[in-house]
């Protein structure tokens, strides 16, 4: 492993049309590390976390994932992918196919896991969740936080380098935001290396190692939790946390 | 939950210059994008150069060159066919506004739930499973020739026929494909409808029709234009329509070249419905989707 930080961004442009999102953000994720990235909607962070993930193109700057340019064109995009693990607000699981197999996917298709194995490791993961029993059931009979936990095991199935949340939670039950971010806790316990985007404040606090600001594309204000949370410098960090209340 | 004012990302300012790394980036990809315009290219001319040369070599080719491609007996027909191809035109006009009726009153009738119309549906079931199996050329004989047969219905011309026969089979596909995308909308939509007060009968107007056709646009076309070329088979009524015409000049010049003039005016009168529903296809995804590079 090199020293370089799991993840790098310099100075990342995006625009859609007129409307620049991105305006030139620099950020380090370094190893078992779990950065929080908080701000407005409409404040660039989704867009962050999609341009990280290649699923979204960039217009300036560079992506560095364990020191390579994996926003240069020549990188295989596929191949850069399958290193970092996504899970999304809507879930996204496929319903057309049980809840093992959503695990077992890419492991299969995309890693060359032979059938076995990669069941052997998904059915260990869904029984750490909880959710063994429903290896066989189809994603839609499962409620939205256990769907999400499936989501989050389907990521990291593959062991990725880097694990990216666009606001996992965001889409549940006040009652089930829970059992997600237990998860996700536990992951970080694990060593798990985490780019998350979320509007749970307290438990930005508690998990995070560091929080970053995002406002109107840009980060105006990062630091250890206590420090932005408690001591908001930038006037649009105070104005949001009043308003988000933490 | 109200927004703080103005936090909305990028209120347009000028970018700065693009970095050095993006400048890099940027010649590369109009270096690949050329690479890959020369690369189509050559690999088109040499695939149109082996074809030419491929046919224009084969030993019978001077025979054939001559009965299907004289420009001299295309140039001499070719108003007659077009004239033809006026009553194709027509006859695909009402044939449209028949299938779409029609089209949709079996779809809908399909989807219906209440146990009252289990004799309808069931109608409208065998309807489609019947006229979908039924080859179309046996349609118009049943419809042209039959009908006006039994004596009941007073003179009136083939392509009539013709345009009646070409309703009931295509009714049936369309109603099938419509069926599908109204069988495709999540049911969450009827519901949300449903929730707002709209009946039974103005859920499936307003809301689950409209996002129906926008699904299964594409199967859709693809039926017209089939229907486009088999509103030419209304030739074998008698009624003289551009592929009649085509014939008729044929028997005329001992030449096939006017069918395949009516062939050529038949793709072209298609090449800009495909084209138009292509457009409309990509503005359609662009405003319900958003957009993302995978």
């Amino acid at each position: 492993m090199t020293d370089a930080p799991v993840l790098e961004l310099r100075g990342l442009r995006k625009s859609f049309g007129e409307h620049e999102v991105l305006r030139g953000i620099d950020l380090t994720v370094d190893q078992h590390q779990v950065i929080c990235v908080i701000g407005a909607s409409g404040s660039g962070k989704s867009t962050l976390l999609k341009t990280v993930n290649l699923l979204e193109g960039i217009d300036d700057g560079q992506v560095l994932l364990q020191g390579t340019d994996i926003s240069d064109p020549r990188v295989d995009v596929d191949a850069t992918r399958a290193r970092i693990g996504v899970v999304f607000q809507q879930f996204n699981l496929f319903p057309h196919i049980t809840v093992l197999d959503n695990v077992t996917l890419a492991s299969r298709k995309v890693h060359g896991v032979d059938r076995g194995t990669a069941e052997q490791t998904a059915r260990r993961l869904l029984d750490r969740i909880g959710l063994a029993d429903f290896a066989g059931s189809y994603p839609d009979r499962l409620s939205g936080g256990q769907q999400q936990r499936v989501a989050i095991v389907r990521a990291i199935a593959s062991d990725p380098e880097l694990l990216l949340l666009d606001e996992v939670t965001s889409a549940l039950d006040p009652m089930l935001v829970g059992e997600v971010l237990d998860l996700v806790t536990e992951l970080k316990q694990q060593g798990s290396t985490i780019l998350m985007t979320t509007h749970e404040m307290h438990f930005a606090r508690n998990v995070a190692d560091r929080i970053v600001f995002l406002h109107r594309g840009e980060v105006v204000e990062q630091g250890a939790p206590g420090a932005v949370l408690d001591a908001p410098q930038h006037p649009a960090l105070v104005e949001f946390l009043a308003r988000v209340g933490a | 939950m109200t927004l703080p004012t103005g936090a909305g990302a990028g209120t347009p300012v000028a970018a700065p210059a693009p970095s050095q790394i993006e400048l890099e980036r940027r010649l590369w990809r109009r270096q690949r994008g050329r690479r890959s315009v020369v690369l189509s290219v050559v690999s088109t001319l040499v695939v149109l150069a082996v074809a030419y040369f491929g046919v224009v070599n084969t030993p019978g080719w001077a025979a054939v060159q001559q009965s299907f491609f004289d420009p001299g007996v295309a140039a001499s027909t070719f108003p007659d066919i077009l004239l033809g191809l006026w009553l194709n035109v027509r006859i695909l006009f009402f044939a449209s506004i028949g299938v779409a009726v029609f089209g949709t009153v079996l779809a809908v009738v399909r989807g219906l739930r209440s146990p009252v119309f289990f004799p309808l549906r069931v109608l409208a079931t065998a309807y489609t499973d019947l006229f979908r199996g039924l080859p179309l050329i046996i349609v118009l004989y049943l419809v042209g020739f039959g009908l006006p047969g039994l004596g009941v219905f007073p003179r009136l011309p083939p392509e009539f026929w013709g345009t009646i026969a070409i309703v009931l089979t295509y009714s049936s596909y369309v109603a099938e494909v419509l069926r599908a995308g109204m069988e495709a909308v999540h049911p969450s939509q009827r519901l949300a409808a449903r929730s707002l007060g709209l009946s039974h009968t103005q859920t499936l107007r307003l809301v689950v029709l409209p996002q129906a056709i926008r699904k299964v646009t594409p199967a859709l076309m693809n039926d017209f234009v089939s229907m486009q070329k088999d509103v030419g088979l209304v030739s074998i009524l008698g009624a003289v329509d551009a592929v009649r015409s085509a014939q008729i000049a044929q028997a005329e010049t001992y030449n096939f070249t006017p069918y395949l003039v009516a062939g050529l005016l038949f793709v072209v009168i298609s090449l800009p419905l495909i084209r138009v529903t292509d457009a409309i296809a990509r503005r359609q995804q662009r405003r319900e989707q958003i957009g993302g590079t995978v």
